[in-house]
């Protein structure tokens, strides 16, 4: 993965797999601690202890199609590198929590990336779901939210490429006044 | 500093969008429209579907070609990521391999416009004949 926002991409599309209808990004930067700490949480079907124990492993998948997934281990292994790491709670019928940390400054913790796109790119994906992704960082806070969205257009959809290209500016213009 | 875009000047852009629409024709039946499924699961995001899907949606839409562009997990088809499914109304799907934004394009200009077959399909959907 070439940044961030893509290993969200990924990781999100296990919610979406897990029939979650709420997904929550939180991305906390710290400079102070030296944190960037993103976590991510559903509820969609969750896991059982037994496959818990076994999604870090990158030969485990539950699909049918290839006989790896990687995308937590990736993940997971970024974070590793710059001395951070991965925490992944679930419980079944209730959702799935993951954390992953980062240190901030080290030079091998990869750049957040298009993570206006990621998001819009989501949400119009899933119509249906509804996504909220807060940022924070030193100068202060933005939270986007679908349910806040989707209130506005009540009858337009969050597919139409124009409302698509308004939320991705809308959400890159603000994120630029914080980071 | 120009003003920072807030959701009070989406509800405009929805009024004026809603105007726009009306004239449209409204049918929104997805089986009348192509259907173009982006594989996008790691092996796809890996490999950039990301900027492929983008591309999908915001040209067919500027070149007035009426789409519905989904994600899709991975089909196994992982040597040949991104992949994307492409299926024309009355027509089987066909799944091309490899698709960048240059073969992305010429899946739209000669495929989904003309109907000609533009090279990297992934024979999946052959039948046998009885």
């Amino acid at each position: 993965m070439k940044d961030l926002s893509l290993h969200i991409l990924d990781i999100i599309q296990n919610s979406v797999r897990a029939e979650a209808s709420n997904v929550e990004l939180e991305i906390r930067e710290d400079l102070e601690k030296d944190i960037y700490s993103i976590l991510i949480k559903d509820d969609g079907c969750g896991m059982s202890d037994e496959v818990l124990s076994k999604v870090l492993d990158p030969f485990f998948t539950t699909r049918t199609t290839r006989k790896v997934g990687l995308g937590l281990s990736l993940l997971k292994q970024s974070a590793e590198q710059t001395g951070g790491k991965l925490e992944i709670h679930s419980k079944e019928g209730v959702g799935t929590e993951l954390q992953v940390l980062f240190s901030h400054k080290n030079i091998d913790r990869p750049v957040i990336g298009d993570i206006a796109g990621v998001i819009v790119l989501l949400v119009s994906a899933n119509p249906n779901m509804d996504f909220v992704y807060k940022h924070h960082t030193m100068k202060g806070e933005y939270i986007f939210d679908t349910k806040e969205v989707k209130e506005i257009l009540e009858d337009v959809s969050v597919t139409d490429p124009n409302i698509m290209q308004y939320l991705k500016e809308l959400i890159n213009e603000n994120l630029n006044t914080i980071i | 500093m120009a003003k920072v875009k807030s959701l009070a000047d989406l509800k405009r852009m929805k009024e004026e969008l809603q105007s726009k629409m009306d004239l449209r024709e409204k049918s929104n039946d997805p089986e009348g429209l192509v259907q173009i499924k982006v594989a996008m699961a790691t092996c796809g995001i890996a490999s950039g579907a990301k900027e492929v899907m983008e591309f999908l949606i915001e040209e067919t839409a500027k070149r007035g070609i009426r789409t519905v562009v989904t994600q899709t997990g991975c089909m196994g088809y992982c040597y040949a990521e991104p992949t994307i499914e492409v299926q024309i109304p009355g027509k089987e799907p066909i799944v091309f391999g490899d698709v960048d934004i240059k073969k992305a394009d010429q899946i739209v200009e000669k495929y989904i416009k003309n109907g000609e077959l533009v090279d990297g399909i992934i024979p999946v959907n052959y039948k046998t004949l009885d």
